[in-house]
């Protein structure tokens, strides 16, 4: 169980308000993500579910009971913080066992449980360490073992690979992927990376200034999103936006088309410019193109290895069902259908 | 500091400092030994030649000894009970965000730089003096006798006083490192079901024990020592007599270097064990 419903929730800080009354409403089992740039108030929405800050006004339920002005702890919510928050002074052991002794349990029941976590996250070998003798990815590990032995309804993340390196990251994304096939609790995690968002999710919430820009699975948001904000940040590299006369051509005032979606050549096309730097990855070429008179710099995909050199004339073509249009206000069209 | 050019030149800057140190503690450290194996008695015919460890031996079996390192014992222990434990629930309370927080905190800080015989007399002639002291119209108010601080509870005054002195300092340490604490703990050992008593006990208070050990260590390095408070007050009677104070009393009371001095290496000794002996018990809180 792990339905969680907010109606109307608006939190403010003094006179400013981060978040206008939104209505938000999480399924049981599932994986949400919330995403959007720093300061979109995703974290401050974690935490009122959370229960650690305060509601302005409005409801959240959890399972159907008003948790609107629960204790964090009555909510039956884990959450792993960004500094994963472990207490220094314990032993693994004791850090994980720590909602439990809080809650009561026996001795017995709580090393059966201590036990299971650890076997799942493989901290067996380092139950007795305190967390200063853990690396990032294993003290992630601690974290989330601290919020599992609780099983509880759901679980909330805060950014919680922030801190870990490149390669590190990778591997704990698809872990707790992986832990959330297994459990098939509802968890909500908070990112501002949009990989991760793409990758982890069943459903995402864009949020933008306190506002959710819209709710959708990963590759809804991709194909189809609401406005362009949403288009510019899901996908990566950014969606390439053109305004002015080419955009009137297509009846709107701005359009976007995904690097993805423009082939590049070296003899016709479309479009014409000159190849600024190029990023080589092996699998793909990201290609800068300037002077096309349409936009500062496009970003274009090539597949594979591509040999155009720095200030060479490049031809680029969109692909004509993946011209994303949006209005003056920044609000989709949709995509042309082919004629 | 990595070449041995920089090394040799970081020790020649130091030495001077080195230097200095070294003599303010070894010059004053063996006049004292010179002085106790002698009989010196300014007033009474100077030097009197050396006399090995008699100085050592009537030091010790003075009837005031025991009593003086009883008295030392006491006043350190409750001074530090007293700080530790107030200055942790104050530190706790000054955490808080309130009005005028800034203001506060300075004010909290005001009796650590009034100097100890001033603060001293103040206690005693403010509130302790049976007739006119504050505590004695508190005391006449509930119809209760006043009590005579000085006399009939002297060491309990005198702690009274010392802790007011340093309970500063204790609140001022123990405040900055429960600001240090990281905030998303103590919400994870909110969310993980920890009650306030429980979040202190668990969190707050294994995160101290560090600046406390400090605190702990400081004060009783300068609470041994301590001197003004009782000359001021009781002038070491009643029972109010430290070690400190009877060294005093021998040297220039009884104008005997040559006991005192004694008195001042039994001194040395005394601190040095009861430096051990915490070192010890907390030691292993400093190696973490």
């Amino acid at each position: 169980m792990g339905r969680i419903v907010l109606n109307q929730v608006a939190k403010s800080f003094g006179d400013t308000q981060v978040i206008p009354p939104l209505d938000l409403a999480i399924e049981d089992g599932e994986f949400t993500v919330f995403v959007g740039p720093s300061g979109c108030g995703k974290s401050t929405l974690l935490r009122l579910i959370a229960g650690l800050e305060d509601i302005t006004s409005g409801h959240i339920d959890i399972d159907g009971v008003d948790a609107t002005n629960l204790k964090p702890a009555d909510r039956k919510l884990a959450m792993v913080f960004q500094s994963y928050a472990l207490y220094p002074h314990m032993t693994v052991r004791k850090n994980i066992a720590f909602p439990l002794k809080m809650a009561g349990l026996s001795a017995e029941e709580t090393n059966r449980r201590v036990q299971a976590a650890a076997d799942v996250l493989s901290l067996t070998d380092y139950l007795d360490r305190r967390p200063g003798q853990l690396s990032g990815g294993q003290r992630q590990r601690v974290a989330i073992g601290r919020a599992i032995v609780r099983e509880p309804s759901a679980f909330l993340f805060d950014e919680p690979l922030s801190n870990l390196d490149a390669a590190l990251r990778v591997g704990m994304r698809l872990e707790i992927s992986e832990l959330h096939k297994r459990l098939a609790t509802t968890m909500i995690y908070v990112t501002h990376d949009q990989v991760e968002a793409m990758t982890m999710a069943d459903k995402i919430v864009v949020l933008q200034k306190g506002l959710i820009e819209q709710v959708g699975s990963p590759l809804e948001l991709y194909r189809s999103p609401r406005n362009r904000f949403v288009a510019g940040f899901i996908g990566s590299p950014k969606m390439n936006f053109i305004e002015g006369a080419e955009a009137a051509k297509h009846n709107a005032h701005c359009i976007g088309v995904r690097p993805e979606h423009l082939e590049a050549s070296a003899t016709e096309g479309q479009w014409k410019g000159v190849v600024g730097v190029s990023e080589h990855l092996g699998s793909d070429t990201f290609l800068h193109v300037h002077e096309t008179g349409l936009a500062p710099s496009l970003t274009v995909r090539a597949s594979g290895e591509f040999d155009l050199a720095y200030g060479d004339t490049i031809y680029l073509n969109p692909r004509a069902d993946s011209i994303h249009r949006f209005d003056a206000e920044g609000v989709s069209l949709g995509t042309e259908q082919p004629a | 500091m990595a070449t041995q050019h920089s090394r040799s030149a970081a020790r020649f800057m130091m030495a001077p400092a080195v230097v200095l140190l070294l003599g303010w503690m070894l010059v004053p450290l063996t006049m004292t030994l010179y002085f106790s194996f002698k009989k010196y008695l300014p007033l009474r015919g100077g030097d009197l030649g050396w006399v090995g460890f008699d100085n050592y031996v009537r030091f010790v079996s003075s009837s005031s000894f025991w009593p003086s390192v009883q008295t030392t014992l006491v006043i350190v222990g409750g001074v530090l009970a007293i700080t530790l434990v107030l200055g942790t629930l104050l530190a706790l309370l000054l955490d808080q965000p309130m009005w005028g927080q800034g203001i506060v905190r300075i004010l909290v800080i005001a009796p650590f730089f009034v100097m100890p015989t001033v603060s001293a007399l103040i206690w005693k002639n403010m509130f302790m003096d049976p007739n006119y002291g504050l505590f004695s119209y508190l005391w006449e108010f509930f119809g209760a006798e006043p009590i005579q601080w000085m006399s009939q509870a002297s060491l309990t005054s005198i702690v009274i006083i010392v802790s007011w002195q340093w309970l500063p300092f204790a609140t001022l340490i123990l405040l900055t490192a429960i600001q240090s604490l990281d905030s998303e703990q103590l919400e994870a050992s909110e969310m993980d079901g920890a009650t306030t008593i429980k979040r202190f006990w668990h969190i707050i208070l294994p995160h101290l024990s560090r600046a406390m050990t400090v605190v702990l260590l400081i004060q009783t390095i300068f609470l041994l020592s301590i001197f003004a408070e009782i000359f001021v007050t009781t002038g070491g009677a009643f029972g109010s007599k430290t070690l400190t104070y009877l060294i005093f009393q021998r040297v220039l009371e009884s104008q005997n270097v040559g006991l005192g001095s004694a008195g001042g290496v039994y001194a040395i000794i005394l601190a040095n064990i009861v430096a051990i002996f915490l070192m010890r018990i907390v030691g292993k809180n400093l190696d973490k």
